[in-house]
């Protein structure tokens, strides 16, 4: 695990978001420790997504969002006045429900994030093809792909896809992974092989994952919080939540008795 | 038991009615168009020469060819689109790409639908008003252009925001949660994959600027002048300005005359629309999503 940083990767203090007059979260106070994976679980309209969009800012691109309190991620307040939001989205990357590669090779896809970032810098081409290497090797797909880099990355399945995704955030160097029900579009086997890549990237990465799939959320990760009406109602070890709930709301959901 | 039941039969009727019907109208549609290109390429076919295309009219416009015409108009679309497609897309890109979703974006979006629809004389009362007087441009290449531009930017934006709104949203989160900047996110995701849209509004809006009569007539459109312009502050005449004269203005033309410019015209503008399907088609084609 990564000693050198904080303990807590991501602290909120009193997070209230509105959109419009909707208030879509209540006084969410959290923390999230480094280098491990924690998932959020919670009936749908609860507030996971949006919760996991407003630690990136991204969120905000919708003119109506409105937010009050703090969010602090590796110590730092995101909402500070001097943060340059580009660095927050660098060091907080985001994996959606859908694959989204965009319609570029393979290499173009890896490579875009850290081709942004350098500036004006040269790179040679043997620097950039370690860099691919890495990043690919790291989502378990290098040996799938190795010899078709500049094929288009939508010619490659959904579960693939979703690795790229993933691969294509590493270049750029993030601490925290967001991922927002990154397995629901997949098929059994695929969201198999993207919870073991998960897996594989934790201790690196700070994972929050958000999911519907209670199954998931209980093998898959370490701590788990679980949300309704967007207020935080549990948050503990995983094993815990799923065998003893403090909660009644809890047990309930994880009984299935709504959502 | 899967023979047709009476109702079946009553269905089939009414069904073959209604194809009947929507066929007659589609015939309807394009008869008139042929009907208009035969007529045409039947009187000026026999007109369109080398000589005609590349003299100078004569006789007071009875006779000779159409170049000072010919030449006016693609000055006139050239200096018009140079103004008005920069603008347009800079326009679009902003309220697209960087503009909240609030009610005054809304409200533009909407004045710009409208503007779209204001008739073109209103355009060439307001171009003498501001171009050839109040800036003293004069009547001249530049006036009539402008007037042109004003005309072609609503059509020009919205043709652009669509072809931007086309790109997946997805393309843009997945670009801003690498840490893109907006104008990196412009310039590598969304304005290469909605620029064959693009092209074929602009290169539609040719065709369309190249046709206009009212917004030129009193800003930079000459009755005669058989010379070929020399900067944009010279007048000049234009295709669509005289084949208004010939049919209209002037005594003693030859039946076929007016035939002849016609049918030049209507080839710019086929020609612009082939090219832009064209185009569309090579772009569409590398397109993957």
């Amino acid at each position: 695990m990564a000693s050198a940083g904080p303990a807590r990767a991501i602290v909120t203090r009193k997070l209230n978001l509105w959109y419009g007059t909707f208030q879509a979260l209540f006084d969410v106070d959290l923390a999230v420790r480094a280098g491990i994976i924690t998932s959020m679980i919670g009936p749908s309209g609860c507030g996971k997504s949006t919760f996991l969009r407003s630690i990136n800012r991204i969120n905000e691109r919708l003119g109506y969002v409105r937010t009050t309190g703090s969010i602090e991620v590796m110590e730092r307040d995101v909402y500070a006045p001097e943060v340059e939001l580009l660095q927050v989205r660098k060091l907080v990357g985001m994996v959606f429900q859908r694959p989204n590669p965009l319609p570029l090779s393979i290499r173009d896809n890896i490579l875009f994030g850290h081709r942004l970032h350098r500036g004006s810098q040269k790179v040679t081409r043997s620097r950039e093809d370690e860099i691919l290497e890495s990043a690919l090797t790291q989502v378990l797909l290098w040996d799938t792909v190795k010899d078709h880099l500049d094929r288009p990355a939508v010619d490659l399945s959904l579960e693939e896809q979703q690795k790229l995704c993933i691969a294509r955030l590493l270049p750029v160097k993030p601490t925290v992974l967001l991922m927002d029900e990154p397995c629901s579009a997949l098929d059994p086997k695929g969201t198999e092989a993207v919870e073991e890549l998960i897996w594989e990237l934790r201790g690196d990465y700070t994972i929050l994952i958000v999911t519907h799939n209670m199954a998931q959320a209980r093998r898959a990760s370490e701590e788990c919080i679980f949300m309704l009406l967007g207020r935080v109602i549990e948050h503990t070890a995983t094993e815990d939540m799923f065998v003893a709930p403090v909660r009644q709301e809890t047990a309930d959901y994880i009984e299935g008795r709504y959502g | 038991m899967f023979e047709a039941t009476e109702l079946n039969r009553k269905n089939q009727k009414t069904e073959r009615l209604w194809r009947l019907l929507f066929l007659m109208m589609t015939v309807l549609l394009i008869l008139p168009v042929l009907i208009i290109l035969g007529v045409l390429i039947y009187h000026g076919g026999p007109m369109i020469t080398i000589d005609f295309l590349f003299t100078e009219p004569t006789n007071g416009m009875t006779a000779g060819g159409i170049l000072p015409a010919l030449v006016g108009t693609v000055w006139l679309v050239a200096v018009a689109l140079l103004v008005s497609v920069p603008i347009g897309i800079a326009a679009a890109l902003y309220l697209s790409e960087y503009a909240a979703d609030n009610w005054l974006t809304r409200s533009i979006n909407l004045a710009i639908i409208n503007l779209a629809g204001v008739p073109s004389i209103v355009h060439a009362l307001f171009g003498v008003g501001a171009f050839v007087l109040f800036f003293r441009f004069g009547t001249s290449i530049l006036a009539a252009s402008l007037t042109l531009a004003i005309m072609t930017l609503p059509v020009v934006i919205v043709a652009t925001r669509e072809s931007l709104q086309a790109v997946p949203h997805a393309f843009r989160e997945a670009c801003w949660n690498m840490g893109a900047s907006r104008w990196q996110t412009i310039r590598h995701v969304v304005l290469p994959n909605s620029v064959s849209g693009i092209l074929t509004g602009v290169i539609l809006e040719v065709s369309r600027t190249a046709g206009e009569t009212a917004p030129i007539m009193f800003t930079g459109a000459a009755f005669f002048l058989p010379f070929l312009p020399q900067s944009v502050f010279d007048q000049t005449m234009a295709m669509s300005l005289h084949l208004f004269v010939i049919s209209t203005q002037v005594p003693g033309v030859p039946e076929n005359l007016p035939f002849g410019v016609a049918l030049v015209l209507i080839s710019m503008v086929l020609a612009m629309n082939a090219l832009s399907i064209a185009f569309r088609m090579v772009l569409r084609g590398r397109k993957k999503w």
